[in-house]
Formats: structure tokens, C-alpha cells, sequence
């Protein structure tokens, strides 16, 4: 792995002057994480810049309730300290507004405190409605969700509103907390890897790879170049899939019949071609430690045929539904992102690329095998709306489909790996790193804690979860009859970000 | 209008299951079967530890895989291939939680029975047209995938009379995914009060039948079972189309000839295909 990442200690105090700096010279925020140390908490700061991770650590002792928040410099801090407050129990100060986010405990209940080894009993979140935030004439809490109408993930909107506009919409996502990140502890790295992929179901791909690529990084094992390549098949395959869905959701939204039944079949012919090349129509089993499980059930030729009539017909349909009014009036100018937002939120994925902030780790951070497929710099007119997010998507899916092809074409000259197995053995090992992938929804981070082989600590941070707490701030003028396109927009998993 | 000629340019896309065969449904990996061997009780008992669900049991014979808790990873036909082996069925589903262990035993046909006849009177009143009420309790996600794939114009439920439902006033079945997440169990069973009789409980994919690999913990009730009386049993991690499309004319008693998912190995579409 070319990209080592630096990894410093500092004391509790200079975490926010530390983390400042690094802002202060063009770092973007990957996220804040904690985890037990013995009695003590480790916190864990990921920054990046110039395609290598800056990983800040600091302790807070056993006996402090108390930690200096981070919020002030970066909002998108914000989550992440509600997150700490929800499982170790730990208070930002500064942060005003600690509400429960992942799970609302009860104040005098115990907190998981991950990594600790010590499972937590079953407990019951206190999911009571939160306070109005907002004053004004006529100004009422109206509560979407759990259970809304359709096949969704279950998630509570709250949204507080006079009528047709949304000054303010918070996502409760404690509703469908698992606390998979428990269960982690004590797996070892083959089970671990099944249970990334169920982290956030539709990239299980993406999610399997950030996990490998740090459980790699701490054994010192680098992937073959053919089973790098069929990692890129795979995951590529799964952005195309999701961005579909995308697509999907906003034609059911505008009611586009006809374009909801195309781009819907389109989708399940993805989703069969990944059963026929590995068995799972998610692409599970094939990413594992060291490698891949094998190559693709189908030879090139068949890989090749099968892309390009499902790309074209992708590309027509496409063609028209970017050329019919009924469609784009109800994404353009829907959901605006400024440049701005993006950036304090360290937006990551197709929802910062369509309001300016390109960064791809596919190409900033290369793994698997990207490096030298030829991913060019994302090139597409976007005002940072639903309209902007959507035609990255179309874009993305036409650069996903050439990076198959030329995957295929590599992976067929160079045939096998030479004289090794698909899989590189990892030898059980001790260490701590973190892995990367972009999934489809974008910069996927998984913190990977391994102690003599065995799992202490696996935090994967999803851009589902990066992106939701954008959410809220792409209602500048919008009003409810919106909210289901911004929502496809955002094309999030929210098992992704309730973990 | 040119979106017209586009929805009719490809002709009939639509799958004619459950009345014929679909090459797709049985072209995949859907569940693991076990044979009778003469392995050794030591390389079976190796296989079983191996398994990160625990669903291999080892009996005095040979090994019983649970489909309940299967996640189809495949580790066990990779280390006993002669025993364990993956076979293209999703006609997996049944109405007793025991029965999904395979092989399956006599008592657990003879329950199945039972229960089927129970179900069948309570769902009589539905006759041809169902209607569908979801709920996400803890899912990770590619449920929710499999489920909304069933309006695609390949499944096409619409054309077997299965509609999903916005309110569980109109629902008929409830169907469930997830491991049981503590914050949903409430909601869960509000859903499932607010409908009105008869209504049938779907538990759709392992992480509802058994928490699958996410188990239980502090914030995961290990399925919904605990929470929740389940009618039918969907296997699969997740379940897929197909699968959750067979058990939903289970429910409703609407299998063309009182098809059954007692499984000897092979399903009734098997059978089919081995017929012709």
C-alpha cells in the first residue's frame, strides 16, 4: 500500500488546535471516532490531504466526562459527537444541541463503550418525540417516519414547518441502530468481512474492500493486480446498480411510468449479471482478505457482450430522460448545495462532486486497481442541485461501465495470478489502520483495530452517514412536494449511517 | 409520447412464474443442500465450527444446514464440498421455523401440514388480491432493494394481484425485514395492531428469521421472532425477489397447486425442470 498514513498523539487540549491547523491547510474532515482503551477513551481524527490520510489520536482519561468540541471549526464534527455521546457516554463542550443520534440511551444506562470487550445487555431507546427548535406563527412539528409510505428503510423525519416550506428537518436514524459494530469485537478477520458487507447492505462491495484494504495495510499484503481488477469489476458494478436506483426513485417521484418501468429493469438486469458473475446479486463472497474468492463465472466475452447492450440501452434511455421537461423541472434548482456547505459538511461522493468538491478516492487514494485504468477527472455542468447530483450519476455510470471493460480486457491478457492463489494469505496479526473505498454513495473510511488476529475495534465510516448530516441544509427553497426528489438525490443507505 | 414506443420496444419482459419455469430464478446460488456422505464426524464437526452462524448442526448421520440462519458465504461447500453444495432454489420458504432446517424430519412435514391448513382457513376471506404493508426493523439495507425489485416489470407483482400498501389499514400481510432493532420493535408491533383480520406476518430474509451474522446484541433482538408471531419464513441474506414473491402466495395460499416448501432437495420448480 503506497499510501502510509501519519498517525500522531496529541494531548486531549490540542486536538481542536491540531485538527484547526490541518483545515487551516486545505485538509478535508474524514471523520471523529472513539474507541475504549482500557478504562481510558481514544479518539481518533482522520483528515486528508493531497491523497494521504493524517490521523490525529488523543486520550481522554477515565475519569473525564468532558471533551473539547471540534464543532466550531468544522460543523460536520457535529454528528460524531452526538455519536460519542450516544455510546461512551462522553460530552464536546461547546457542542450545543448533544441530542441522540444513533441510539438514545437512558441517562443512567450503561454505554457500550466499543472495543471495550464487554458486550452490552439488551436496551430499550428512549425515543421520545425531541423539542421544537423553531418559534413563530403557525410553526408545527410534524413527524415523517418511521413507517412511511413505499418500500424504505425506516428513518424519522422531523420536520418543523409553518406549511409548504422546510426551515428545519431533522433525521432520526436511533429507529434502526443495530449496534453491529459490537458484534465486530472478537470475530476474526473472515467473519469480519461478512458482517462489513451487511454494514450497509447496497455497498456491500465498497464495504468489504475499505475493510480488507486495512486488514491488508496491517499484514503487509498487497493484492495481485488480477484480483485487484476483479475487485474494480465488482464494485463498479455495484455503483452503476445504486446509481440506477437513484434514477429509479426520482422517475417514481415525478411519476414517469414508463421511464420508472425502463430504468427499474435496467437496474434488475445489473443485479442478475452480478449473480451470474459470483453468485450474489450484491457482489457478497467475492472481496475477502488477501484478494478475491476467484475470477468472474463469465469469460470476457460474454462480460463484454453483456456490458455493452446493457450500456446502451442505459445511454438511450438515459439520452431521453435528460431531454424530457416533465422530468427536469422537478429536479432543477431542487435541493440546492452551495460550495461552501459542501465543504464545512466534508461532503463526500456524487452529492459534493455536483456542487464543486471532485475529490474521488479512486483516483486521490488509489486501490484494488485503479491505479492505471485511466478514471478521469469527473468534467459535467452542475448548479449543485438535484438536477447537478443526477447528471454526475450519469456520468459516473458511463465511466463505471469503461472501467469494467478495460478491467475485463487486463484481467483476460494477464489471465491468473501468477503462481498464487486469488487470495493472498494474511497472516493473523496485530496492528491498527484504516482502509478506503469510494462507494457509490463516496468516500467510504473503516477504522480496522486488530489484536493477535482477532477484531477489537471495526469502525466503518459510511458516506451515507457523512452526507445525511448535509441534509438538512439542502432545503434553501423548497418546499414538501420536494423532499422526495432531494431525498433520491442524496441516494443514501440508512443502514449505513444508524450502524 | 416517445417515452411510449420505449415501453413497448422490448415486448413481454415479464417472468411467467409461478405458473412456468423462469431461467433466472433457478440460474444462481439460492440455498445449500446437504448430501448424505460418509465423511467423517470430525471433518463435519470442523465444517460446523467454520460456519459464522452456527447454522450447521452435526447429527449422528450426516450435518443439518439451518436456512433460517444460513448466509449463503458458501465456507462450507469450500471445505466439504461432498457434503455441502449450493443449489439454484428459492423456493425456500415455509410456515414452521423448524422445517427450514434441512434435511428436513418427518415431524417437521407433519407440522408443516398442520400449520398450512390453519393458515389456509384464516386466509380464505383474501381470495385473489393482496395487499402488502413493509417494515424495515433493522435491515441493512438490500432487503428493502429486493422488495421494491418485485414492481420491476420483470416480477411484475401487479399481475398476480399483490399491491404494496402505504397504510396497514388495507394490508393483508405485513412483511418484515431486519434483525428486530430495538428502536423498531414499538412500530413494529403498532403496524401490525392497526391491521385488520385476517393478516398474515411475513419474516423476509435470515436477519429476520435469526439476526444472521448481526446476531443479537444490545441494540439487535436476534429477528423478530421474540417480538412478533411470524406465518412464513423467507431464507436468503437477503431474501430475493423470487424467494420473497413464492412466500407471499404462500401466505395467501395462492401456490398453483397447493405447492408446498418442504424441501427434499429439490422444489417444486426443480422438479419442473427435471420433468421436462
Amino acid at each position: 500500500m503506497t499510501n502510509e498514513h501519519v498517525t500522531k498523539t496529541v494531548p486531549i487540549a490540542q486536538l481542536g488546535h491540531v485538527v484547526g491547523a490541518h483545515l487551516d491547510a486545505g485538509a478535508r474532515f474524514g471523520g471523529l471516532f472513539a474507541g475504549a482503551l482500557g478504562e481510558d477513551t481514544q479518539l481518533t481524527v482522520v483528515l486528508s490531504l493531497d491523497g494521504a490520510l493524517h490521523v490525529e489520536r488523543a486520550v481522554v482519561a477515565a475519569g473525564a466526562r468532558r471533551y473539547p468540541s471540534l464543532s466550531q471549526r468544522i460543523s460536520s464534527a457535529r454528528w460524531y459527537e452526538r455519536e460519542i455521546h450516544d455510546l461512551f457516554g462522553l460530552e464536546a463542550t461547546g457542542h450545543r444541541g448533544l441530542d441522540p443520534l444513533i441510539f438514545a440511551f437512558s441517562p443512567d444506562s450503561s454505554r457500550p463503550r466499543l472495543g471495550s470487550g464487554f458486550p452490552t445487555g439488551a436496551a430499550h431507546p428512549d425515543l421520545t418525540a425531541p423539542p421544537a427548535y423553531l418559534r413563530g406563527e403557525g410553526v408545527f412539528t410534524m413527524s415523517y417516519g418511521p413507517v412511511r409510505s413505499g418500500v424504505f428503510e425506516s428513518i424519522e423525519y422531523v420536520i418543523e414547518t409553518s406549511g409548504e416550506s422546510i426551515p428545519l428537518v431533522r433525521p432520526r436514524v436511533s429507529y434502526k441502530h443495530r449496534g453491529i459494530e459490537s458484534r465486530f469485537e472478537g470475530m476474526s478477520v473472515d467473519d469480519g468481512v461478512l458482517l462489513a458487507e451487511r454494514y450497509e447492505g447496497v455497498a456491500s462491495v465498497a464495504h468489504a474492500l475499505a475493510f480488507c484494504v486495512a486488514v491488508e495495510q496491517i499484514g503487509d499484503v498487497t493484492v495481485s493486480r488480477p484480483a485487484g481488477l476483479v475487485r474494480v469489476m465488482h464494485a463498479e458494478l455495484e455503483r452503476i446498480a445504486n446509481h440506477l436506483d437513484s434514477t429509479v426513485r426520482h422517475t417514481e417521484a415525478a411519476g414517469q411510468a414508463v421511464a420508472y418501468a425502463r430504468f427499474s429493469l435496467h437496474k434488475e438486469r445489473v443485479q442478475r449479471l452480478r449473480a451470474q458473475l459470483c453468485g450474489s446479486r450484491f457482489g457478497r463472497g467475492v472481496v475477502v482478505p488477501g484478494g478475491v474468492t476467484g475470477r468472474p463465472a463469465l469469460d470476457q466475452g460474454q462480460i463484454q457482450a453483456a456490458l455493452a447492450s446493457l450500456a446502451h440501452a442505459i445511454d438511450d434511455d438515459t439520452t431521453l430522460l435528460m431531454e424530457t421537461p416533465s422530468f427536469l423541472d422537478r429536479l432543477r434548482g431542487t435541493g440546492v448545495l452551495s460550495t461552501s456547505t459542501v465543504v464545512d459538511f466534508a461532503a463526500v461522493g456524487p452529492v459534493a462532486r455536483a456542487s464543486g468538491q471532485l475529490e474521488d478516492v479512486r483516483r486521490s487514494r488509489p486501490y484494488a486497481a485503479y491505479a492505471g485504468l485511466g478514471l478521469e477527472v469527473l468534467d459535467v455542468p452542475s448548479d449543485g442541485d438535484a438536477l447537478g447530483r443526477q447528471r454526475v450519476r450519469v456520468q459516473e455510470i458511463k465511466d463505471s461501465f469503461v472501467l469494467i471493460d478495460t478491467a475485463a480486457r487486463e484481467l483476460e491478457e494477464r489471465g491468473s495470478p501468477d503462481g498464487a492463489p486469488w487470495a493472498r494469505p494474511v497472516a493473523p496479526s496485530s496492528g491498527t489502520a484504516i482502509g478506503w473505498a469510494e462507494a457509490p454513495q463516496g468516500e467510504l473510511l473503516t477504522l480496522v483495530e486488530l489484536r493477535e488476529g482477532s477484531l477489537v475495534r471495526v469502525k466503518p465510516r459510511s458516506a451515507s452517514f457523512q452526507n445525511l448530516a448535509l441534509f438538512p441544509e439542502a432545503f434553501p427553497n423548497d418546499i414538501l412536494t420536494d423532499f422526495a426528489f432531494i431525498e433520491a438525490s442524496f441516494g443514501l443507505s440508512i443502514a449505513g449511517v444508524a450502524g | 409520447m416517445p417515452w411510449v414506443p420505449r415501453g413497448l420496444r422490448e415486448g413481454v419482459v415479464t417472468s411467467p412464474y409461478p405458473r412456468g419455469d423462469d431461467g433466472y430464478g433457478t440460474g444462481f446460488r439460492g440455498a445449500i443442500a446437504v448430501s448424505e456422505t460418509n465423511a467423517s464426524r470430525d471433518d463435519l464437526e470442523r465444517t460446523a465450527g467454520a460456519c459464522p452462524t452456527g447454522a450447521i448442526s452435526v447429527g449422528p448421520a450426516t450435518a443439518n444446514v439451518d436456512r433460517g440462519a444460513c448466509i449463503l458465504c458458501g465456507r462450507c461447500v469450500a471445505m466439504s464440498p461432498a457434503v455441502f453444495r449450493f443449489v439454484p432454489d428459492f423456493e425456500t420458504s415455509s410456515t414452521v421455523r423448524t422445517a427450514l432446517v434441512v434435511p428436513t424430519s418427518p415431524e417437521s412435514d407433519a407440522a408443516i401440514d398442520e400449520v398450512r391448513l390453519e393458515l389456509a382457513i384464516r386466509v380464505k376471506a383474501l381470495r385473489r388480491s393482496l395487499h402488502v404493508r413493509h417494515v424495515d426493523a433493522g435491515s441493512d439495507g438490500a432487503d428493502e432493494w429486493e422488495i421494491a425489485a418485485l414492481t420491476n416489470p420483470i416480477y411484475d407483482v401487479q399481475r398476480l394481484g399483490v399491491f404494496f400498501t402505504a397504510s396497514p389499514r388495507h394490508a393483508d400481510i405485513l412483511l418484515v425485514t431486519g434483525v428486530g432493532s430495538a428502536g423498531m420493535i414499538g412500530p413494529l408491533r403498532e403496524t401490525w395492531e392497526a391491521m385488520a383480520h385476517p393478516k398474515v406476518l411475513v419474516a423476509g430474509g435470515v436477519d429476520a428469521i435469526s439476526g444472521g451474522v448481526v446476531g443479537d446484541g444490545y441494540a439487535s433482538r436476534g429477528g423478530i421472532t421474540s417480538s412478533v408471531h411470524v406465518d412464513v419464513f423467507v431464507p436468503g441474506s437477503p431474501a430475493t425477489p423470487f424467494g420473497v414473491l413464492h412466500a407471499l402466495l404462500m401466505a395467501a395460499n395462492l401456490l398453483p397447486g397447493g405447492r408446498t416448501a418442504r424441501d427434499d432437495g429439490a422444489s417444486s420448480a426443480t422438479k419442473r425442470r427435471r420433468a421436462s
